[in-house]
């Protein structure tokens, strides 16, 4: 090493040290960005909180209660045919699914079963609403990645869709329809006729969006290879639905359990892909639309003769005893655990929904993804906020 | 040949050409956003769009900036009020700016500059300054983002923008808007004058690539992550309200009209008809009364580019900020190289 002079020693180190504090000052500070409640993303009220480094997640978590409506411990102050009426609040978008798993567990708890027709109605219903549910996600997946149009193509297609739930159930958004023992009503004349219309149009506004949306390229380098979830993480989260059928894991409780539903006289195909991305979980919520009006096509030709309510006493008393029914919902596994104690209302109700649990795997699949990119996953990922707060 | 033989008085002329401003700003302005934002998209929507307010809803433009003008002027706690406040003046002055190379007729001109492709291009790159300030200005985390993001996007898209002008100005042998419009409509292709010689034939790359960065620059779908309204609420212009947001808003539609009139100079011929049709042999000959079709056939052709550019913004998602910047510097920039490079040898060439 050459000699150096004292001074040249000192103003060595002294640049030393300024180089170290330049380095200090110049790091980057984090930093934290609060997306929601109030968020045009969201769709309601949802909180993302984001650590970020430049627009990169380092860290995030999901803060849900905003819209906390405490259904579960108002369904031990109501009688239990009046529980209906709060829980098809909870998913708000297929409202009708969330009555179908309650009514069914006090019906198995009564051990009574509804109607071969009922059977048949409640699942063209419980379709229906899953299309009414999942188109509506088709085309606000366009709106969260800045494409407008597609959300109106969904709205007038919907529109077909809730008018014919309307016309059989009274209700566009709430029905309202389910009765323990069958239904509140038979199908209104022509209904059956409409409901194959729609469904060629349902299945039409499909393909527009597979052309428009899927097919664009933006949107493809938008979602492939963005918030992949593997098959074992999805299951530890307790992802269902879609979100697990799109990692591969091939789980439907339509066609894997035996309810008292019409699911077993269709044939259907149950999606998978093995991607675990968001393209992934949107094109199955898009052959899923698919699916679900060629079951409802099915049901129509098969729909028996018959009532639409069995004997049931006037007062509905259910004896004591507990059960869990669990369906596959618009949105993923959906169940009841109904505590009952033999009183006119149910002792104790506890409500999986599925949005609760799917939501659950935001810290882990949000972890190093760009700012755009939190938009893109939490809509493929596809919540209701009803559905997470409850 | 006639011509409009008329003495005008030096303050005369200077009132026309302030009349004359504001009409080529905000005449264009106000028709992109009834024609294309309010109707075009209501019915590629499948909806009707505004239709209470004048006949077909052609008042509603009106009646939005008297709700706009009524509003109370919000400025937050945290922001940097002067420049909070200066920022959407910035834009829509670096709007008023650009207008002025832009030749609408043979005399219809605000100022005949001989370098106005250069002073174009770099005048409409100051409305960045506007944004970034805006975002800045705001103290609040959605606005900062957006405005960094525009930064970021309009200095990428600054560069194949100036590059695809190059080829045209090659190819014109001048850098005078005036002097592009006459050696379009005075050309002829293989001897055969009948449309003249717009450069679109032979610089359609470059026209696509300036349509693309003129898209990135007003900041539309698919690039408009520095507004992403799902992402980022509003971007730089989350917390502007009232008529600040107005002076935004028409900033935004202005220069989308601007930039057409200048697309429509470069590459499809501006205010020219072919000058064979009537006989012309040069700027002088032309006839007096093309000051006056001058500026309906610019408004013409800048309502078809306006219309494809919203068309495009109705349909498309975004992209993501790093998509962008790659689709930029990996595709457009060689790209447009690549075609200065042919032009200059096919220029020397012929």
């Amino acid at each position: 090493m050459t000699m150096l002079s004292e001074r040249q020693q000192m103003s060595y180190i002294a640049a030393q040290a300024a180089d170290a504090r330049l380095n200090v000052e110049l790091e980057t500070e984090g930093m934290t960005l609060n997306i929601g409640p109030q968020h045009p993303a969201t769709h309601g009220t949802l909180r993302i909180i984001a650590r970020l480094d430049g627009e990169q997640v380092v860290w995030a978590e999901p803060s849900a209660g905003y819209m906390h409506r405490g259904y579960e411990k108002l369904t031990e102050v109501r009688t239990f045919p009046q529980v209906t009426a709060l829980i098809n609040r909870i998913d708000w978008l297929g409202s009708f699914a969330n009555e179908v798993p309650f009514i069914l567990a006090a019906e198995q708890l009564m051990n009574i079963e509804a109607p071969p027709r009922a059977q048949h109605i409640r699942t063209i219903l419980f379709e229906l609403s899953r299309i009414a549910n999942v188109s509506l996600f088709l085309g606000d997946l366009g709106v969260q990645m800045g494409a407008v149009t597609p959300v109106f193509m969904a709205f007038r297609d919907r529109e077909y869709v809730l008018n014919l739930i309307e016309g059989a159930t009274g209700g566009r958004f709430h029905p309202n329809f389910d009765r323990i023992g069958g239904l509140k009503d038979d199908l209104p004349k022509g209904w059956l006729d409409e409901t194959r219309q729609v469904m060629k149009k349902l299945r039409n506004f499909c393909d527009e969006i597979e052309d428009l949306l899927f097919g664009n390229e933006i949107f493809q380098s938008r979602t492939r290879g963005i918030g992949v979830i593997p098959a074992d993480v999805a299951r530890q989260y307790g992802l269902s639905g879609a979100n697990l059928r799109a990692s591969g894991v091939d789980w439907d409780l339509r066609r894997d359990q035996s309810l008292p539903l019409a699911y077993d006289k269709v044939d259907f195909r149950v999606w998978t892909h093995p991607d675990g991305d968001s393209w992934a979980r949107c094109w199955i919520r898009l052959q899923e639309v698919r699916e679900a009006t060629k079951i409802v096509d099915q049901l129509i030709e098969t729909l028996p003769p018959g009532p639409v309510m069995t004997k049931v006493p006037r007062i509905i008393k259910v004896p004591e005893g507990e059960a869990w029914v669990s369906t596959e919902n618009p949105l993923g596994e959906m169940g009841y655990y109904v505590v009952s104690k033999g009183d006119l209302g149910p002792f104790r109700v506890k409500i999986r929904s599925a949005s609760f649990n799917n939501i659950s795997i935001t810290p882990w699949v949000l972890k190093g993804v760009y700012v755009p990119d939190i938009i893109t996953i939490l809509a493929s990922l596809y919540f209701i906020l009803g559905d997470i707060d409850r | 040949m006639m011509s409009i033989a008329l003495e005008i008085p030096y303050w005369g002329q200077s009132l026309l050409r302030v009349l004359g401003g504001i009409g080529a700003v905000l005449l264009p302005a106000g028709t992109i956003v009834y024609l294309f934002l309010f109707k075009m998209m209501s019915f590629m929507q499948s909806r009707l769009g505004p239709m209470e307010a004048g006949p077909f809803g052609s008042m509603q433009l009106l009646a939005e900036v008297g709700k706009w003008l009524q509003k109370e002027d919000i400025i937050p706690e945290n922001a940097d009020a002067k420049i909070y406040k200066l920022a959407p003046v910035i834009v829509l002055v670096s709007t008023f700016l650009l207008v002025v190379v832009v030749p609408f007729g043979p005399d219809a001109l605000f100022t005949n500059f001989s370098a106005g492709v250069f002073y174009a291009l770099a005048i409409g790159s100051v409305s960045v300054i506007g944004i970034l300030v805006a975002g800045w200005s705001s103290a609040n985390k959605y606005s900062l983002l957006g405005g960094l993001r525009a930064a970021g996007q309009l200095i990428a898209y600054e560069l194949p923008m100036v590059l695809a002008v190059v080829g045209v100005v090659i190819q014109a042998g001048s850098m005078n808007l005036q002097q592009i419009v006459v050696a379009q409509n005075s050309g002829s292709i293989f001897g055969w004058d009948g449309v003249g010689f717009p450069f679109v034939l032979t610089q359609f790359v470059g026209f696509l690539i300036f349509m693309i960065a003129v898209q990135a620059e007003l900041t539309q779908v698919p690039f408009d992550m520095p507004i992403a309204e799902s992402e980022l609420v509003s971007g730089y212009m989350t917390e502007y309200s009232g008529f600040r947001f107005l002076i935004f808003f028409i900033g935004e539609f202005a220069t989308a009209g601007v930039f057409a009139f200048i697309a429509s100079v470069l590459f499809l011929g501006g205010w020219g008809i072919p000058f064979s049709w009537f006989g012309w042999e040069s700027l002088d000959a032309v006839d007096g009364w093309m000051n006056i079709v001058g500026p309906v056939i610019m408004l013409t052709k800048m309502l078809v580019l306006t219309g494809i550019i919203m068309w495009v913004r109705f349909s498309y998602p975004r992209f993501r900020e790093d998509q962008l910047q790659r689709f930029a510097w990996k595709v457009l920039i060689p790209l447009s190289l690549a075609n200065i490079a042919v032009t200059a040898i096919l220029k020397v060439a012929i």
